[in-house]
């Protein structure tokens, strides 16, 4: 599904390189997870895949069921099914989120060819995906993540994979700020996603998460590589002893 | 000559080249004294130049030249605007009323009549307000293109709501000839706990010259929505000068499309205690030859009133947007709301937005707020769109409307506001 070759990337203005030579291989239908130490390029990693401004690769290459994602505006990403849960998702004042959401999920059938929904269709699909997250009507009706608490912003970005059913999820640290219940909402949001053919990876920092997630495949990405990679239990390693035995083994 | 004198030589050579192809319309004695009085205003005052302080930023060397400026005419697509609404309509041809092509005027709690009627008749109440409320707004800036209107509108309406008037009041300005110079005046009166709604349409002419005087008894509300067309050469210089009575409501709202260039001068004085006062506008321009100003001055002369100035403007292409607005509170006006906030998004970087707000202030109790901004598309939420599948071009215009949404919201009919959304988003779509 997703194909990480050597992918260096600085950024465009400093010229600060983060990315140093990532390599991922993820399977279809498979979860893998990334763990690392903050400033080790997770989040840029995830940015890169999604297409944002301000990074220059300068070698390697990533590619979503054999089609080059570098090569795709961030749009025609999220049409060929990439989708990126934010680490930090963005307010966007004056847009409401119900129109926020109708607007992608048409933008992206039509760019792929396929019909619109029709305003009762995507009303009802919307109502029943938004209950099992415990979003309500009202969070639906006010401007996209305007005055949504931490956790209210995680599941507005996880009703949004719900909608737009992407084959390929990135989550960033989707657990971070959020309490027990709503992780456990989220995780089940997730989880319900799971068909045997969607793919995850899903970043964060806590083994918490991936007891709800059950990770195939772990890495340990630190200063822009993937350092180590292993099963379930590299997880369990992390949390408990940390990163300093595995960064002093890789000689970082 | 010093600064000054040359100054009041360049008014007065302005104002002459004005006047030169003018004469005053002929009416009842109080009509032709309201005229006189106003000509000696702009003799006295002359005309605006672009040297004057009030005109910095927009140059009235068009506005005040003797020969309007041609304007190409433009056959719109669109369905006419408030064409929904059930509405009373009253239609002006380059400025001049067309009977043909308007409504009967009458209305339950409605007097309408055209204004060269009403200032044929020896007695009129308009007598009270004609040019009246237009001279009290001269202070403390002098505005001599509305006294100028004054002196020489040849038509108009004037209305009287006597209650709660149901069907608005619609004026719809066409414009048919190339060099068509329009110069109206309305005198509005909304008596004690009367309530009306005022609708206008339309570029009006080449050049608009256009004068409205609202009178707002107490517990009167009025209700302004106004479009000035999407003609791309048309110039309009217009003064809306109101004065509000206690806990009385004024409420307008313009939408600018297009247009050379567009001078929109709003001077509200708050009057009675609790009166409020919400004025907004939102424009969206498209080139070098779009050039739009709104001048706002509102005065607190009462206590506990509310003001609210909301304007918002999308420019692109080397546009230009102005904003001067004012809030002044008198002395003893305590327990003053005033609010204003001036933003332009700038879609590129030829475009520029020159504002100017000021707050002056004599009384201790009070809470006012004054913001101006102007940035660009933020990158941050266009990827975040992007990257939920919204085509670049799209999720900008999404953008765009999402900073306009404050301004459309100051409208009260959601059908309204409805409309005039959808009107922006098909403009964004032809100009991307
Ligand atoms: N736009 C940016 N400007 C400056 N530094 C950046 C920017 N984006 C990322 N970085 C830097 O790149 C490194 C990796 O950041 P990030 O990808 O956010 O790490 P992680 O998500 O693993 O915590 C950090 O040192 C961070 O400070
Ligand atoms: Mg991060």
């Amino acid at each position: 599904m997703l194909t990480i070759k050597n992918l260096h990337a600085e950024l465009e203005e400093e010229g600060k390189k983060i990315l140093k030579g990532v390599d991922l291989v993820l399977e279809p239908g498979k979860v893998h997870a990334i763990m690392g130490p903050n400033g080790s390029g997770k989040s840029t990693l995830s940015y890169i895949l999604a297409g944002r401004e301000g990074y220059e690769v300068t070698e390697g290459s990533a590619e979503l069921a054999g089609a080059d994602l570098l090569d795709m505006e961030p749009e025609e990403r999220a049409a060929a099914g990439l989708f990126l849960a934010f680490q930090y998702p963005v307010e966007i004042p004056g847009v409401g989120n119900m129109t926020f959401l109708r607007t992608a999920v048409n933008a992206q059938r039509k760019s792929r060819g396929e019909e619109e929904l029709s305003a009762g269709d995507f009303l009802k699909e919307v109502r029943a995906k938004a209950k099992t997250l415990k979003i309500d009507a009202d969070m639906l009706k006010r401007p996209v993540n305007v005055g949504f608490s931490g956790g209210e912003k995680k599941r507005n970005e996880i009703l949004q994979m719900a909608m737009l059913e992407p084959k390929m999820c990135i989550l960033d640290e989707t657990d971070s700020g959020l309490d027990v219940d709503a992780m456990k909402l989220v995780s089940e949001g997730v989880n319900a996603l799971r068909d045997g053919k969607r793919s995850f990876l899903v970043i964060t920092h806590y083994q918490r998460l991936l007891d709800h997630i059950k990770p195939d495949v772990v890495h340990i990405m630190a200063d822009g590589r993937i350092i180590k990679t292993g099963g379930p239990e590299l997880a369990l390693e992390v949390e408990h002893n940390g990163y300093a035995d595995i960064l002093a083994e890789e000689g970082i | 000559m010093g600064r000054a004198e040359t100054l009041k030589a360049l008014r007065a050579d302005a104002a002459a080249a004005r006047l030169a192809g003018l004469s005053l319309p002929q009416g009842a004695a109080w009509a032709n004294a309201a005229r006189q009085g106003a000509l000696a205003l702009v003799g006295a005052m002359g005309l605006p130049t672009k040297r004057d302080e009030y005109w910095k930023y927009t140059d009235p060397a068009t506005l005040t030249a003797g020969e309007a400026p041609q304007a190409a005419l433009f056959t719109p697509d669109e369905r006419p605007v408030f064409d929904g609404v059930d509405r009373l309509r009253i239609v002006f041809v380059d400025g001049v009323f067309d009977p043909e092509m308007s409504d009967d005027m009458t209305g339950e709690n409605l007097e309408i009549e055209r204004l060269s009627t009403a200032m044929a008749k020896d007695i009129h109440w308009a007598k009270d307000l004609y040019g009246r409320l237009e001279t009290e707004g001269h202070d403390p800036v002098e505005r001599p293109l509305a006294a100028l209107n004054s002196a020489f509108a040849t038509d108009g309406v004037v209305i009287r709501a006597t209650g709660k008037v149901r069907r608005p009041v619609n004026v719809s300005y066409l414009h048919r000839a190339m060099h068509s110079d329009a110069i109206l005046h309305h005198v509005i009166r909304v008596e004690k706990g009367a309530d009306l709604t005022f609708l206008e349409n339309g570029p009006a002419a080449a050049r608009l010259s256009k004068v409205m005087e609202v009178d707002v008894a107490d517990g009167g509300a009025f209700h302004h929505v106004r479009t000035q067309g999407r003609d791309h050469e048309r110039r309009a210089v217009t003064g809306s000068y109101a004065r509000l009575g206690e806990g009385s409501t004024y409420k307008s709202f313009t939408l600018t499309v297009n247009g050379r260039l567009t001078r929109n001068e709003t001077i509200i004085h708050l009057t009675g205690d609790e009166a409020v006062a919400h004025v907004a506008g939102a424009c969206v321009g498209d080139g070098k030859d779009f050039h739009h100003d709104d001048t706002v001055f509102i005065t607190h002369d009462a206590v506990a009133c509310e003001s609210r100035q909301v304007f918002k403007k999308v420019l692109r292409n080397g546009a230009t947007g102005v904003f001067q607005g004012k809030i002044l509170v008198k002395p003893g006006a305590q327990k003053t709301d005033g609010y204003q906030i001036s933003q332009s998004l700038l879609l590129d970087d030829d475009s520029q937005f020159l504002a100017k707000p000021e707050l002056e202030i004599y009384a201790d109790d009070v809470a006012c707020s004054h913001g101006s901004t102007s940035g660009a598309i933020d990158d941050t939420a266009l990827f975040y769109l992007r990257s939920r599948g919204l085509p670049e071009k799209q999720a900008t215009d999404l953008l765009t409307l999402a900073f306009l949404a404050e301004a459309l919201a100051e409208i009260e009919d959601e059908r309204l506001v409805d409309d005039l959304r959808g009107r922006l988003e098909s403009w964004l779509k032809r100009h991307r």
